[in-house]
C-alpha cells in the first residue's frame, strides 16, 4: 500500500494530539516499545581483560531476560563494547554508545581510570552511568554528579575494615602494605591508613608495583626484610597470585589481608596453588560460589542453572561471573520498578529509591539500599578465610557507616 | 647484607627472562635486520601451546619438545606466508605488521584460553637452597637454560656454514644471493628459530610470573631494554644485557628511587646506552654501505 503524504501528516498530527491523551508511555532515548538499550565499555583484550568476563556473563543473562519475555515485554539490547582498559579509547566508545547508539543508560562500565575519563561527559549529557564495576570512592557523589552511581562496597571501605580489625586483634604487630601504584591501590591505602591511624608507626614496609613490572619478587623480599608480621596485600590478581606463592617459596608466615578484587578462588587462589594460600584474610560481599557451604541456597542453584544453560563455555570458578550476573539482575529489577516512565532522568530517580533489594548472590543480611544522598548501593561486607578451596566466613557483616 | 644479595639473586633471575626474550629479539635481528615487536606474544602464545599439550596429559618434556618444534614452524610458515610478499616493502610497513601480529596473538590467545591466568608447571622444583628463601632450584634452572641456549646459539652462528649464511643473508642480500645463498629461506629459518627461542623462553617464564595472554608485554619492554644495552646484534652481549638490566633495576629500586620508577629506569638506561654507544655496550659498530 502507497500512503500518501497527506495521510502520513495527518497521521503525525493525530499521533502527537493522541500523546497527551495517553500521557503513560514517557521513552528517553533508546526506548521503544520493544526495547530498551543500554551501552557498556568492557576490557575484554588487553591488561585487565580478565575481568570481560562479568560482560560475558551479562550478556547471557540478558539474552536469557529476552528469551523469557524481556522488562516489561521490551527486549534488552545490550552492547557491550571492547575498550581494553584504555581510557581514550572508552571515552571514543562511550561517545558512540550515547550520541550514536542513543543508548538509555550506561551499566557496569568496568575500570576505575576509564570511568573517571566519562564521569563529566555522562553528568553533562545527562545520561546514567549506572553501577560502575570499580570500587573507587568517588561514584557515590550524588551532589556532584547526580547521574553517576557505583555498585560493590568501596574500596576505602574495605581497607578501613582490615585496619580496624587489625587494631582490634593485634594492635603491636608490625605491619607491611603491598600496593599497585594506582587509583586501586591509593583508595585502599586511604582506607587503611584512617583505620590504622593510632598505630600508623607500626607499619614498617609500604611498597609499590606498577602494572608493567614482570614480577613482584623483589617488593615481596623487601617486605619481608623489614620484619611484619602483618601484610596487606592490595594487588590486582595476576599479582597477588604471585605474592601468594612467592611469600610461601621463601618460608614467610605473615597474617596475610588480600583485597577482594584478587580474591577469586578461580583467577587467583587456584593458581597460586591452595597449599600456598591458606589462612588468607579477605573481604566478601558476594557469595563464594566455591563454597560447599552455599550448594543447596536457592540463588546459588539459579545462578548455576542460568550459568550451564545460557553462558556454558565460561569457567564458573571465576568470581566476575558471580558479581556481573547478580548486579545485572539488580538492573532488571530496577528497570522493572521505573514500569513505563523509562526516560533517564526517572532511572536516576528509581536508582536512587531502590529499598531493601533482595540481590541474589549477596551475602545472607546484605540488601541494596540507596536514597537521594546515598549512592553507595552496597555498604556491608563481611570476613572471609582462605580454607582448603574455598573462602570460609567469619564475624558479624561489618558496614561502611560504622567505619568511614 | 642478606638484603642485598637477595635483591640481586632475585636480579638475576628477572635478568635470565629478559635474556631470553632479548635473545629471540637478536635472534631475528641477526637473521632478518628487523626488530620483531610481536616476539614477545608469539612466545607466549607458544607458552599456550605447551600448557595446552600438558593439560591434555602429554608428559612435560614432549610436551617441551613438540612445543618447540611446533613454535619453529609456526615461525617458519609467518615468514613465508605474512613477510614474504612484504619482502621489499619498507620498513614502516613490517612495523606495522609486526604490530598487528603482536594484537592478533594477544587477541586470539584471549579468545581461546580466557584471559585467566593459569600456573605453567616448572621442570625444575621450587627447592630452597639456601635454607631462608634465597636462591631456589627454579631460579637457577632458567639461568641455566638462558645460558645454554645463548652457548647453542654462539656456536651456530660463528661456527657453522647454515649459521654464517643466515648472518650474511640478512646483513648484505643482494652478495650473498650472488655467493649462492638462499636468501628468503634463511630469513624464513632465522624466524622459525626466533620463534623456537622465544617458545622456550616464554615456557621458562610463565612458571614464575604465571600464564596469561598478557605474561610478555611488561617482560618484552625489559627485554628490548636489555637487547639493547648489551647490543641488538650480539647474542652474548644481549644475555649479559639481560643480567644487567634485572640487577641494577631491582638495586635502583630498592635503594635509590624507589619500586615507581624502575621501567623508567630501565628506559633511561636505553636513553643513555644509545646516546653514547649506539651499538650496545657489547656490541660491534655494523657498517652499511648505503
Amino acid at each position: 500500500m502507497k500512503l500518501s503524504r497527506r495521510h502520513a501528516v495527518i497521521g503525525a498530527a493525530t499521533g502527537l494530539l493522541a500523546r497527551p491523551a495517553l500521557a503513560q508511555n514517557k521513552y528517553g532515548p533508546g526506548v521503544t516499545d520493544t526495547e530498551i538499550k543500554i551501552g557498556q565499555t568492557m576490557p575484554y583484550s588487553g591488561n585487565a581483560s580478565a575481568y570481560g568476563v562479568a560482560g560475558r556473563a551479562q550478556s547471557a543473562y540478558f539474552r536469557m531476560i529476552n528469551d523469557q519475555g524481556g522488562v516489561n515485554g521490551r527486549k534488552i539490547n545490550f552492547i557491550s563494547l571492547d575498550d581494553g582498559y584504555s581510557p581514550p579509547k572508552t571515552v571514543e566508545l562511550t561517545r558512540q554508545l550515547v550520541e550514536r547508539d542513543q543508548v538509555l543508560l550506561m551499566f557496569y562500565s568496568l575500570g576505575t581510570q576509564t570511568n573517571t575519563a566519562v564521569h563529566k561527559y555522562m553528568n553533562q549529557k545527562k545520561v546514567p552511568q549506572l553501577f560502575v564495576a570499580t570500587g573507587a570512592s568517588k561514584w557515590s557523589n550524588p551532589k556532584q554528579f547526580p547521574w553517576t552511581m557505583g555498585w560493590s562496597p568501596n574500596y576505602h571501605t574495605e581497607g578501613a575494615i582490615f585496619a580496624k580489625r587489625i587494631l582490634q586483634t593485634d594492635p603491636t604487630a608490625k605491619i607491611a602494605i603491598l600496593r599497585q601504584n594506582d587509583d586501586m591501590g591509593g583508595d585502599y591505602l586511604d582506607g587503611v591508613k584512617e583505620g590504622l591511624a593510632p598505630i600508623w608507626k607500626n607499619v614498617v614496609a609500604d611498597v609499590t608495583y606498577e602494572v608493567t613490572d614482570p614480577t613482584v619478587d623483589s617488593q615481596i623480599l623487601q617486605i619481608r626484610n623489614s620484619g611484619a608480621t602483618i601484610f596487606i596485600d592490595i594487588a590486582t590478581p595476576k599479582f597477588a597470585a604471585q605474592a601468594i606463592k612467592k611469600i610461601a617459596e621463601i618460608g614467610w608466615k605473615p597474617t596475610h589481608y588480600l583485597v577482594s578484587v584478587a580474591a577469586s578462588v578461580g583467577a587467583v587462589m587456584r593458581p597460586a596453588g591452595f597449599e600456598n594460600a591458606q589462612g588468607i584474610i579477605t573481604a566478601q560481599y558476594a557469595k563464594d560460589v566455591t563454597d560447599p557451604g552455599w550448594a543447596k541456597s536457592p540463588d546459588y542453584i539459579e545462578w548455576k542453572a542460568f550459568m550451564d544453560k545460557w553462558n556454558p563455555t565460561a569457567n564458573q570458578l571465576e568470581g566476575s561471573n558471580v558479581t556481573g550476573y547478580a548486579v545485572a539482575v539488580n538492573l532488571v529489577k530496577l528497570l522493572k520498578q521505573c514500569g513505563i516512565d523509562l526516560t533517564g532522568e526517572n532511572v536516576m530517580r528509581q536508582a536512587a529509591d531502590m529499598k531493601d533489594y533482595d540481590i541474589p548472590l549477596l551475602l545472607p543480611g546484605i540488601k541494596v539500599n540507596t536514597s537521594p544522598t546515598n549512592f553507595s548501593p552496597i555498604r556491608s561486607v563481611q570476613l572471609a578465610r582462605f580454607d582448603t578451596d574455598h573462602w570460609s566466613l567469619f564475624g558479624d557483616l561489618l558496614s561502611q557507616d560504622a567505619h568511614a | 647484607m642478606e638484603f642485598f644479595i637477595q635483591q640481586v639473586v632475585a636480579g638475576l633471575t628477572s635478568g635470565a627472562i629478559y635474556a631470553c626474550v632479548a635473545l629471540g629479539l637478536v635472534m631475528i635481528f641477526v637473521s632478518t635486520d628487523h626488530i620483531n615487536f610481536a616476539q614477545g606474544e608469539m612466545a607466549m602464545f607458544a607458552t599456550y601451546i605447551a600448557w595446552a599439550l600438558i593439560d591434555a596429559g602429554v608428559p612435560y618434556w614432549i610436551a617441551f619438545g613438540s612445543t618447540i618444534l611446533i613454535a619453529f614452524v609456526g615461525g617458519l610458515l609467518i615468514q613465508r606466508f605474512i613477510l614474504k610478499p612484504l619482502e621489499n616493502a619498507p620498513v614502516l610497513a613490517l612495523v606495522v605488521c609486526f604490530i598487528a601480529l603482536l594484537s592478533i596473538f594477544n587477541a586470539m590467545a584471549g579468545m581461546i584460553w580466557s584471559y585467566t591466568i593459569k600456573p605453567f608447571p616448572s621442570p625444575f622444583p621450587a627447592l630452597d637452597l639456601t635454607g631462608h628463601g634465597l636462591v631456589n632450584v627454579r631460579q637457577l634452572g632458567v639461568v641455566g637454560v638462558t645460558l645454554i641456549m645463548l652457548g647453542i646459539l654462539t656456536v651456530f652462528f660463528r661456527y657453522t656454514t647454515l649459521g654464517l649464511a643466515m648472518r650474511a643473508a640478512a646483513q648484505n642480500a643482494s652478495s650473498a644471493r650472488l655467493m649462492g645463498v638462499r636468501v628468503s629461506w634463511m630469513l624464513a629459518l632465522g624466524w622459525g628459530l626466533a620463534a623456537a627461542i622465544g617458545a622456550t623462553a616464554g615456557m621458562l617464564v610463565a612458571p614464575l610470573v604465571f600464564l596469561d595472554p598478557n605474561m610478555m608485554t611488561g617482560i618484552l619492554v625489559y627485554g628490548f631494554a636489555a637487547a639493547l644495552v648489551g647490543g641488538i646484534a650480539n647474542p652474548a652481549g644481549a644475555v649479559l644485557g639481560g643480567f644487567i638490566v634485572g640487577v641494577l633495576e631491582n638495586l635502583v629500586g630498592s635503594y635509590v628511587i624507589g619500586n615507581e620508577l624502575k621501567l623508567t629506569f630501565a628506559l633511561a638506561m636505553v636513553v643513555g646506552v644509545l646516546l653514547f654507544k649506539p651499538a650496545g655496550l657489547f656490541g660491534r659498530v655494523i657498517v652499511k654501505r648505503v
